[in-house]
């Protein structure tokens, strides 16, 4: 199947399988490889990416259902040399560690700030709890969304 | 010893950003997933649905049919070439195929070769496996018992399933105390079996090069090295030698110790890759590897301390059975079948101790590795502060004056234990004040008299551990006759800047910022100006890995002793350059300056040119140097937690309310690093404790195979770590460190066990085997006379 989608704001075309996930899409066809894998079944997060601005598991989603659609990867945050404030705070508050559940982190940290710009510790660490960190006990990540929410509030991107 | 620290230089001692985060936050890591190499093959693997069975017959007609199938890998076909089985790090052989049957649920049973990814999974679920089940034995007591289905029919000379029977310490003196002891307490204490469930999970790219006959596996291996040389050891006699294999070991997703493992599915992507001459990968989904891969701990252990009327506590004796599935594959290098297991007595001063442990075969995978601890730690310091804690509560003292009463006192450091471990540093005393400080004990005390009186279930637990890590010394580790030592070289380049290659590979501890640091610090080169590199056998030079906490005892203790060659040859170019004397030299990070004449000085990058444009007549060119550090001894961290609990009389749910952690690892190189890997070894501390366990029914069927039952903490369950630490450094460590990557997930469990007993010990419950479930909490609750 032929299927048209934009990823990062580029237009993107490839011949798929019907069958074919989203994130081998992603990573193995257009070699997009920021976006991980960690358990095929949608609990961990570390396949996090934005569809259409929310966040989806790209692990359970085939590849034509993205069709038409506007994606947004890890590889999407910095703009014009300029970083994200969600990387700057996750390099400033020590966010991460192995670095594998980073994007999907950042990805589903990034539609939650859109929608919630004040949150509170525990709005954070419940819209985190579809990603899971093996490394950091999340306390620093926690940090890291706040740095962000601070920056943006004054301006920062 | 007192930490040097330089901050202009980003030195020791400083939490200066991570060098490895700009390529992690752009997604631009490069983990072994992310290699892609032209015409590539995938490997896929069947599993068997049985936990004992004979392998009547493998039918691969259907998955060759399986468009881009191009062969289907079986035990026979490795039988061949001899690979069909390995040998372990215990002498003891593991299967990468079978030949004659399985012995686990899940185990390998032939492999899929295609040329894509979704071709060999396709390919894999048409092979057609026909079993002859057999009886399945998956309690180890039932292993032992007479008439128990012998099950390692492989060698020839077994008539059971006992691996080994290993002791320690004196046993006379041990029964002696006991005998005279006013008061001792007896507990079972059952360690499950547990994942490290790193996010990445294993595998691999195997590429042999037809033409010149080299080998290159990229590779998810925690140490490069020995992968290396046990490659050569095992596979030698087809044609693979040293010289000819290279192992890249690119950015891990988490080790944990999960990665030290040679497992089946990297050998047979290697002897896929030798026929074919074509790259293949293998990567193992997460049910594989929360299913097939080693597993830690399942120690069944009897423990019983006894003390005298005052609470002085004198002997410690243990009993256990150690379940190590079909084969005793334990990522071990120590001399002792059980690991450091012995370092039980842990941070109090018992006069007698004697340890006995039993390996038993099972229907289950390869257990024994490590869960981010060195080698039975944690089963361990779980055992003596769960029974400290017991004593203290018998006793009705309070555990932490009881703790105090009986810790080893500072001045009587180094001390040699009864089971013959010498603790290098230590002020137990000091971290569990300065716990007790941190979390206001003596008001909490009185809020939980409070609440008691109300009916409400509130407890208080501590854990005041003693780690031992950085293996370590010849006389007690080796991996196949290695010694384990670990390097550093460093070579500093004409223009001042520098590169250091080591023999560890980090899987997310920071290697390239705290190496940087430590080499900033002994030589006064920025540490931005050096480029730390691991994991590539052709660059590196040779070191045994990062696991066990040993990076930075060992690896950091190379990079300061390789560093301080440099500058000893730094010296010489400076006197010379300078026109004095070496001994009249002064040195300051980053220069050599004349006694008496500060302005007369030289900079290390002065002296980097001239080693190379204008070095003393008689002198080799260059400014580099290589070490390969032999520990003298393993470096003995420590801490005390205390942990605060809710429990709810309802439903049984524990809710850590309050941790604090106080943690001494000696002089700390990045603070932000060292409180990081504290946070997550506390989480992976909570983790066994409330949620974690592996367990089988009794025809072997895997329970908590996905993530849909093996439950690891996400947010939400994870309380607000509070951190703190006190510094005692090691004496023998070059710069007075000890490693701390561990330390939170060694002593966590057992505060926080601690603490759900204490809330319940007025019911009458003595223990609880983690992990501590609402439903295991209810039951007690229940039984105990709570009814709501």
């Amino acid at each position: 199947m032929h299927v048209k989608l934009s990823i990062n704001g580029e237009a993107h075309e490839a011949d798929v399988e019907p069958r074919l996930l989203l994130v081998h899409l992603l990573r193995e066809v257009l070699r997009l490889t920021g976006t991980h894998i960690g358990c095929d079944t949608s609990h961990c997060g570390a396949c996090t990416i934005l569809m259409d601005g929310r966040p989806v598991k790209s692990c359970t989603i085939f590849a034509v259902q993205a069709q038409g659609r506007e994606l947004m990867t890890v590889e999407g945050l910095e703009q014009n040399g300029k970083l994200h404030p969600l990387q700057e705070g996750f390099m400033a508050e020590h966010g991460l560690q192995c670095g594998y559940c980073t994007p999907g982190m950042l990805m589903t940290s990034f539609a939650f700030l859109k929608k919630n710009p004040k949150p509170s510790e525990d709005d954070i660490r419940w819209a985190i709890s579809g990603n899971l960190c093996r490394c950091t006990g999340y306390v620093n990540i926690v940090k890291s969304v706040q740095h962000a929410a601070t920056k943006i509030a004054a301006g920062g991107a | 010893m007192e930490l040097k620290t330089t901050p202009e230089v980003g030195g020791m001692g400083h939490s200066i950003k991570r060098k490895e985060d700009p390529r992690f936050i752009r997604g631009k890591g490069t983990y072994v997933d992310d290699v892609q190499l032209p015409g590539m093959l995938y490997l896929d693997i069947v599993r068997s649905p049985h936990a004992h069975a004979k392998i009547v017959k493998i039918d691969s007609t259907k998955a060759m049919a399986v468009k881009g199938v191009l062969a289907v890998i079986t035990g026979k076909d490795l039988e061949k070439y001899n690979l069909h089985w390995m040998p372990t790090l215990m002498s003891d052989t593991q299967m990468v195929l079978p030949v004659e049957k399985v012995m686990y649920q899940a185990q390998e049973v032939a492999a899929v070769l295609a040329t894509t990814r979704y071709a060999a999974a396709d390919g894999a679920a048409a092979v057609e496996v026909q079993y002859d089940p057999l009886p399945v034995v998956v309690d180890p007591r039932k292993a032992l018992e007479p008439g128990a289905p012998v099950l390692r029919t492989d060698k020839k000379d077994k008539k059971d399933n006992h691996i080994w029977h290993w002791e320690w310490g004196d046993k006379g003196a041990t029964d002696r105390a006991f005998g005279e002891a006013a008061v001792t307490v007896k507990e079972d204490i059952y360690l499950p079996r547990i994942h490290v469930a790193s996010i990445e999970t294993c595998g691999c790219i195997a590429h042999f090069d037809k033409i010149d006959g080299k080998l290159t596996v990229w590779m998810t291996t925690q140490a490069p090295h020995a992968i290396r040389t046990v490659f050569a050891l095992v596979a030698g006699h087809v044609g693979l030698e040293e010289h000819k294999i290279r192992i890249i070991s690119p950015d891990i997703g988490g080790g944990f110790g999960g990665k030290v493992p040679v497992y089946p599915g990297y050998v047979i992507a290697v002897a896929a890759s030798v026929l074919t001459g074509k790259p293949v990968k293998w990567i193992e989904d997460r049910m594989e590897n929360l299913q097939a891969d080693s597993f830690a701990r399942d120690y069944h252990i009897t423990a019983e301390l006894a003390a005298k009327k005052d609470g002085t506590l004198t002997a410690l004796r243990i009993k256990t059975l150690a379940d190590h599935g079909y084969t005793d594959a334990a990522a071990n290098p120590s001399k002792f079948p059980a690991g450091l297991f012995h370092v039980c007595t842990g941070s109090y001063d018992l006069k007698a101790a004697h340890v006995e442990v039993d390996g038993a075969y099972t229907n289950k995978p390869p257990g024994g590795i490590a869960y981010r601890c060195s080698f039975r730690v944690t089963e361990a310091v779980h055992t003596i502060e769960r029974m400290v804690d017991l004593m203290a509560h018998q006793l009705n003292i309070d555990p932490a004056e009881f703790r105090m009463k009986n810790f080893i006192k500072p001045e009587q450091f180094p001390y040699k234990s009864a089971l013959g471990w010498e603790y290098d540093s230590g002020n137990y005393g000091g971290a569990l004040k300065k716990a007790m400080d941190m979390i206001g004990y003596a008001d909490l005390r009185r809020e939980q008299a409070e609440k008691r009186k109300r009916g409400q279930l509130m407890g208080i637990g501590i854990s005041s551990f003693t780690e031992i890590v950085g293996a370590g010394p010849s006389k007690h580790f080796d991996i196949l006759g290695l010694k384990m030592f670990d390097s550093c070289e460093i070579r500093v380049h004409p223009t001042g800047k520098a590169i250091a290659r080591f023999g560890t590979k980090s899987q997310g501890q920071g290697h390239e910022t705290t190496y940087a640091q430590i080499l900033a610090e002994e030589l006064g080169i920025p540490a931005k100006d050096i480029q730390v590199e691991e994991g590539d056998t052709d660059t590196a030079p040779y070191g045994l890995g990062t696991y066990a906490s040993r990076s930075t005892p060992v690896a950091g203790a190379a990079a300061a002793v390789a560093a301080r060659k440099v500058r000893d040859k730094a010296r010489k170019i400076a006197a010379y350059l300078l026109e004095a004397a070496e001994d009249d030299l002064v040195w300051e990070p980053g220069k050599f300056s004349v006694k008496g004449a500060p302005n007369k000085s030289k900079t290390i990058q002065d002296i980097a040119f001239a080693a190379y444009t204008n070095h003393p007549q008689g002198m080799e060119a260059g400014l580099e140097a290589v070490s390969y550090y032999d520990p003298p001894n393993l470096t003995y961290p420590f801490g005390s937690y205390i942990c605060v609990v809710d429990v709810d009389s309802g439903t049984g749910e524990v809710k850590v309310r309050r941790f604090v952690a106080i943690d001494d690892c000696g002089n700390i190189i990045n603070p932000m690093i060292v409180q990081g890997q504290v946070h997550g070894g506390l989480t992976m501390g909570l983790a066994p404790a409330l949620f974690e366990e592996i367990s089988y029914d009794e025809i072997g069927n895997i329970r908590g195979g996905s993530f849909i039952d093996y439950l690891l903490p996400t947010a939400v369950e994870t309380p607000k770590w509070e951190t703190g630490h006190t510094v005692t450094p090691s004496p023998h460590h070059p710069l007075g460190a000890k490693g701390v990557g561990e330390s939170a997930t060694v002593g966590a469990p057992a505060a926080i066990a601690n603490a759900v007993v204490d809330a319940l010990w007025h019911l009458g419950v003595r223990h609880i085997d983690i992990p501590i479930t609402p439903a295991k909490v209810w039951k007690l609750l229940r039984q105990n006379g709570v009814t709501e």
